[in-house]
Parts: structure tokens; sequence; C-alpha cells
């Protein structure tokens, strides 16, 4: 019997790089899973969460429990919102009684890379993609869900695609969430390091599992007018060439 | 916003896109980044020397009031002098009132960021009395009349160049080369007559060892043991979260402080200082104090969430690895603890005026990952914006903004209707070729961006339209 997967796709995710998810249901199906799409879902509530808001990112939270509660697995695009939900719920919602509906929710959670290799033990997609690669870690992945090696499984097993490692590729693009309004000019700044690493591996293109760093690292490399493009994994192991 | 707030946000634009400054940093980060990486393989398990770091940290800081008492007993037994004091001011007070009963006109000056905290240097200048820097960094950043850049490494921001041409100046050196070994040399003759002329050493303290009642001093240059026991008198100024519980602990701490601050197995010289000199003795202070800087700190000791924040034990492991202060190094912050440890420390030491720091971070969280006493410091830089909004008023129209924001994300339909409007109107401000214009509303991201893209249809109108079957 096909596993059940429910898809909790960032807002925006959902309204300003929807190709990503797309490319997730595409994933996912091949991967032998049967995926819905709650509709009700709209924010995870991490803006208000990391601007000091916890008042205003207490209703998203228990609104999220409320769509999700009947989730076998939550399967998510983004290492960032996976945190917020695994990580930061229980912590938000430390005085509710959903508490413990949050820790037990948080851990039917995961991110897509995550997913794929830890839960359902699969790495080969049957993906091909004939270009040089360089993987950047997003931050909340790695130091939050502690994912390391799995998107490099999976990138590993991808036909005619070629690796290449960037210096420094554990260092913070410089996104933030509303840091990269709030404090622009350091934003930009990081990112721009970001950049040289990324071109200096001479790949083709950077991946990450997380959207928002490569919409900022793809705002950077565009105002460069550099030829360097970025993909999220998913829309990797979507590709058959 | 604040004044401070302004201040940093002036100067972090124009370091971060100073390309000479970012360069320097990289460099010398570079080559931190593989002493310590060095430092750490000659760990057999450098995760478990952190943990007992921290275990360590945790109980000097749990038990504070114990240990400071205990600290006390044993200096004042072998004659020494302990001032608990409450504010910068009554530390400054006390040591002036030491330097002027001796009759002080120099005095010598070991590292210490807590005299900089306290500006203990221009309180005693004010005096007319002179006091020289000693740590090779620090001689250097008081030759340019700046703070220091950084915690362990005060000079970090100068190339070689930089700091012949103003030894060249104010040394009076016209024929300096560029040969560090000739710097060093040239700064030493100069530093040689100090220390012989100074009536009074003041130093910081690495640690303060209570079971044993000495102050722990670790330096690389063996400027800490001149300034400490050439002169008459040697006053060690310190943070009271500088406490550990026993001697034997330092087995342990020193060690990781020297792999986290420069990568060295151990400092050059480790010094314990426990009072002033006794018969027999052949050198040490006739008089010896110590001075107990709270400044705030207990405030953060009542604070049962934060209170791990005092656990730090000043190795700028923190700074070197920050992205932020990567670019905007250490001058920027306006603070005398930079980079992260600086952001969440600062607000609680100094209060609402520097809470824009607990937000300039893209909360990466690599500074916690390098903490030799594993402080959360990332989540810490959470609690202190959720405190922040909570006692303070933010800006009204942020708080609008959050309310309005949170009463859209309960109602999916009015959430994605304002989804479907804001791209519709998105998507002709871009047709316009308005984008990052004064009429953008997401100017703040693309007037520094390429445009961020602008879909015609979201997910979940594809997922409507067949997507979902």
């Amino acid at each position: 019997m096909a596993r059940k997967v429910s898809l909790f796709v960032p807002c925006f995710v959902d309204q300003l790089l929807p190709q990503v998810a797309v490319d997730t249901v595409k994933v996912l199906r091949r991967a032998g899973c049967e995926v819905d799409f709650p509709q009700d879902q709209t924010c995870c509530g991490q803006p208000a969460f990391n601007s000091g808001y916890w008042n205003d990112a207490r209703p998203c939270a228990e609104r999220f429990l409320r769509v999700f509660s009947d989730a076998e697995s939550i399967v998510c695009p983004s290492g960032s919102c996976t945190t917020m939900v695994r990580v930061f719920y229980p912590e938000l919602l430390i005085d509710s009684p959903a508490r413990a509906e949050a820790v037990a929710l948080g851990q039917r959670t995961f991110e897509l890379s995550e997913f794929l290799v830890k839960v359902m033990g699969v790495t080969d997609l049957g993906a091909t993609f004939p270009h040089s690669v360089t993987y950047h870690a997003s931050c909340h992945g790695l130091r939050e869900l502690k994912l390391r090696e799995e998107p490099l499984q999976l990138l590993a097993k991808v036909k005619g695609l070629k690796l290449v490692e960037m210096a420094h590729f554990d260092e913070c693009c410089g996104f933030g969430g509303t840091f990269a309004t709030k404090f622009g000019d350091i934003s930009v700044a990081m990112g721009e390091s970001k950049v040289d690493y990324v071109t200096k591996s001479g790949a083709e293109y950077v991946t990450a599992i997380d959207p928002s760093c490569l919409m900022h690292v793809e705002g950077v490399l565009g105002r460069r007018k550099s030829p360097t493009r970025t993909i999220h994994l998913a829309s990797i192991l979507a590709s058959q060439g | 916003m604040s004044t401070a707030a302004q201040q940093f946000l002036r100067d972090a634009a124009q370091k971060s896109a100073d390309l000479v400054h970012r360069e320097i940093i990289r460099k010398n980060m570079e080559s931190y980044d593989s002493a310590h990486l060095r430092g750490r393989s000659r760990f057999q398990d450098w995760e478990s020397a952190r943990r007992r770091c921290q275990e360590i940290k945790r109980e000097a800081i749990n038990h504070l009031d114990k240990y400071l008492l205990q600290f006390e007993e044993k200096v004042t037994a072998r004659g020494g002098h302990v001032l608990w004091a409450e504010t910068s001011e009554q530390a400054c007070e006390y040591i002036a009132a030491v330097a002027q009963r001796h009759h002080v006109k120099t005095i010598v000056k070991s590292k210490s960021m807590v005299t900089e905290e306290i500006r203990l240097a221009p309180a005693l200048e004010k005096l007319g009395i002179h006091v020289w820097e000693t740590d090779l960094g620090e001689y250097i950043v008081q030759l340019r009349n700046e703070p220091p850049y950084h915690i362990v490494t005060p000079a970090m921001h100068l190339n070689r160049q930089q700091i012949a041409e103003l030894f060249r100046e104010k040394l009076n050196e016209p024929n300096l080369s560029e040969d560090p070994q000739e710097l060093v040399k040239a700064a030493r003759r100069k530093m040689r007559k100090e220390f012989f002329a100074a009536e009074m050493g003041i130093s910081g303290a690495n640690f303060l060892v209570a079971d044993a009642g000495v102050v722990a001093i670790n330096t690389n240059e063996g400027n800490g043991r001149l300034s400490t026991s050439v002169p008459r008198v040697h006053i060690a100024v310190t943070g009271i979260e500088k406490m550990i519980p026993r001697l034997e602990d330092l087995a342990t701490l020193w060690p990781v402080l020297a792999t986290s601050g420069t990568g060295q197995p151990i400092t050059t010289y480790a010094t314990m200082i426990g009072g002033p000199r006794r018969p027999g003795e052949a050198d040490g202070p006739e008089e010896f104090h110590v001075v107990l800087v709270d400044n705030g700190r207990s405030r953060l000791v009542a604070h049962p969430d934060e209170r791990e924040v005092l656990h730090c034990i000043r190795c700028g492991a923190c700074l070197n690895i920050c992205p932020v202060y990567r670019q905007i190094g250490g001058h920027t912050y306006g603070t005398t603890y930079p980079g992260p440890i600086g952001s969440v420390l600062t607000p609680h030491l100094r209060g609402k005026e520097f809470e824009h720091l607990s937000y300039a971070s893209s909360l990466c969280g690599a500074c916690t990952s390098v903490c030799p006493v594993r402080i959360d410091l990332h989540h810490h830089l959470l609690h202190n914006r959720r405190d922040f909004v909570q006692e303070h008023d933010t800006k009204f129209s942020e708080r609008m903004a959050f309310r309005f924001w949170r009463t859209a994300m309960q109602y999916p339909s009015l959430y994605a209707f304002g989804g479907v409007v804001a791209r519709r109107a998105m998507r002709l401000l871009y047709a316009m070729g308005l984008a990052g214009s004064v009429l953008d509303p997401a100017r703040k991201w693309n007037s520094r961006r390429a445009p961020m893209p602008m879909p015609s249809k979201s997910f979940r109108a594809q997922w409507r339209k067949g997507l979902g079957r």
C-alpha cells in the first residue's frame, strides 16, 4: 500500500516559487507515495516567531496542528519551515495544552531529502540532470535538523550530474527571513560572499534544500548578471534530462 | 530607532561594501579556521571536552554566590584586597583611589575587555595617569585611538603595511620595515621602558578559581606576567562570571580556551596569582587587588533561561565563524563585546538602546556550533527578541503589520485571495519597469537584488487545476 504523505508547502513557495512544490509532488509520487495537499494550510508562523512576535505566531502554530492533525507523514521542501514545526513549535507552545501534540507532530514532519532517505529508504529516484552542480548547506537543515549527508546521497544518484564542492559550503547565504530586509546591506554582502564561492566552484547550478536561500542567492546572482543559476533539490530530482 | 541602531546601520552599510576590509578579514579568518581545525583534532574527543566545560561553567554560575565568597576569603587571607563593584563607576573610582594613594604616574595594562567595558583608561587618563596597553594588538589600536576590533585579536582588521606605517609615525622609527619580527622588536623597545617605569599594573582575568583563590591569566606575549609582577601594585579587574569552582578545572578549560581562541594547544604563558608578594618570594607586587565587576551581570543570573550567557569564556570563536561579523567587522557593533556573544549580551547589560543587535543576525547558528561552553547563542537571540517585543513598545506599524498578517493567516481564502491580488499588482509593477523603485512595496528586497519571482499561478491554484488529480 502506498504511503500517504501530506504536503506542507511553505507560504512563500506557494506564492512565489510554486515549481518547487510541483516538483516535490512529482518526486514523492515517483517514490511511491500518495500525496495530499491540505488546502487549509497557510503560513507556519516563522516570520512572526523570528521577529519576536510569539503571540502572533502562536495562532498559526495552533492552526497548523489542526490542519495536519490526521496526517501520517508531513513532508516539506524546506529545512527552515520543517525546523519551525519540529524544533520551535514545542517552545512556542510551552504553556499551551497543545504542546504534547506539537511534539508528536514534529516527529511526523520531515524535510523532503530527510523523508526520502531516512523514512522511505530511497536515494535513487531515476533522475537525470546532465550539469555540474554545487551544494549549499542551508543553516536550518544543517544545524537544527542535522541534515548533512541526505541531500548529497540523493544528488550522488542523479545521472549525468557532476557534483563540485565549493569552499565554505556551510556558511550562511545571508537570507535569514526578515533579516534580509531589515539589514539588507549585511544580507547582500553575505550573499555576495556566498556567490563568490559558488562562482569559484565553476558549477553551472547551485542547489540547496531551502528555497528561501536560493531565492536570495538567485537575486544576488541576477544582479551580477552571472550565468550561474539556482535550482532546488526537488527540481533536480524531478528532472529527467 | 535608537541612535545606536542608526549608527549601526550606517556603519554596517559602509563596512559591508568595503572590499579591502572584506579581503583582510577573509584572509585572517581562513588562517584561524585551519588553526582551529588542527587544534580540535588534537583532542581525543572535542565534543566531550565542550560538554565538560559547559558543566564546569554551569556549576560555577549556578552557585556563583558561594564561589565568589570562597574566592574572596582565600585572597584576603593572603593579604589581597577584593572590591565588589556593582557599577563601572564604583570600579573606576576604587582603582583611581588606589592609584592616587600610591602617586601613580604610569600604568602598564595587559589585555582586559572588562576594563574596556567600564571605560577605565579614560577615567585614569583624566587624572593625568598614563595607561599603556602592553598586549601588542591592544597597543596597536591604542596608538590608532581605536577600540579593540576583536576580543582576542584586537588589531585583526589591519595588515602589516598599515601597522608598519603606524609605528614609523607614532614610535618615531622612520626606517622600520614591514617585517613582523622588526615590528615586534620596535614595540618591545618602547614597552620595556614603560614596564620598568610603571608603579602600577592592571590585568584582566581569564578565570577566577574559587577553591584556590587565584586569578588565572593567559597570554602569548609574556606581557601579562610583566604587568602583574614588576610594578609595586597589581589590580586584576574582572567580571564576576569568570568564576570556576576548582583548580583542576583548568586542565580542561585552558586547552579548550586556547584551541577556540587561536588554535594553540595552550597559551604560551599561563599565570596564577593569589595575593601580594610574600616574604622570601623573588618577585610580585607589594599590593594586590581584585575588582569584581557586576555591571548588570547579576540581573542575568536572576534570569534562569538566559543565565548561561554568563558561561562565556571570551574565546572569540563565535566572532570568527560569524558570517555577519565577517562582513561588518568588530567596530560596527559599537559595543565592547562584538559578534554573536555581544549581540546576545549587550542588550542585557546596556538595555534597549542595543536591542537592534538581537535582530542583526540571520540566525544561522554557526556560533552555537563552535561555542566551547555550548551556549545556545542563536536561540538566545530569539529569546531576546521575544522579551523585547513583550516588554517594550515596538514600532506601531510593525505591530499592526503582524496583527494583520496573523488575521489573514487564519483564513485560507483570504490568504489565497490576497496572494492573487498582490502577485497581479506586482506583475503589473514589474511590467512597468518599476521593480525596486520607491513605488515597489518589495523595494527593500528588490532594490538590492534581481527582482523576486512573481508567478502568475500559485501552487494551490495549480493543485486545484489538476495537479491534485
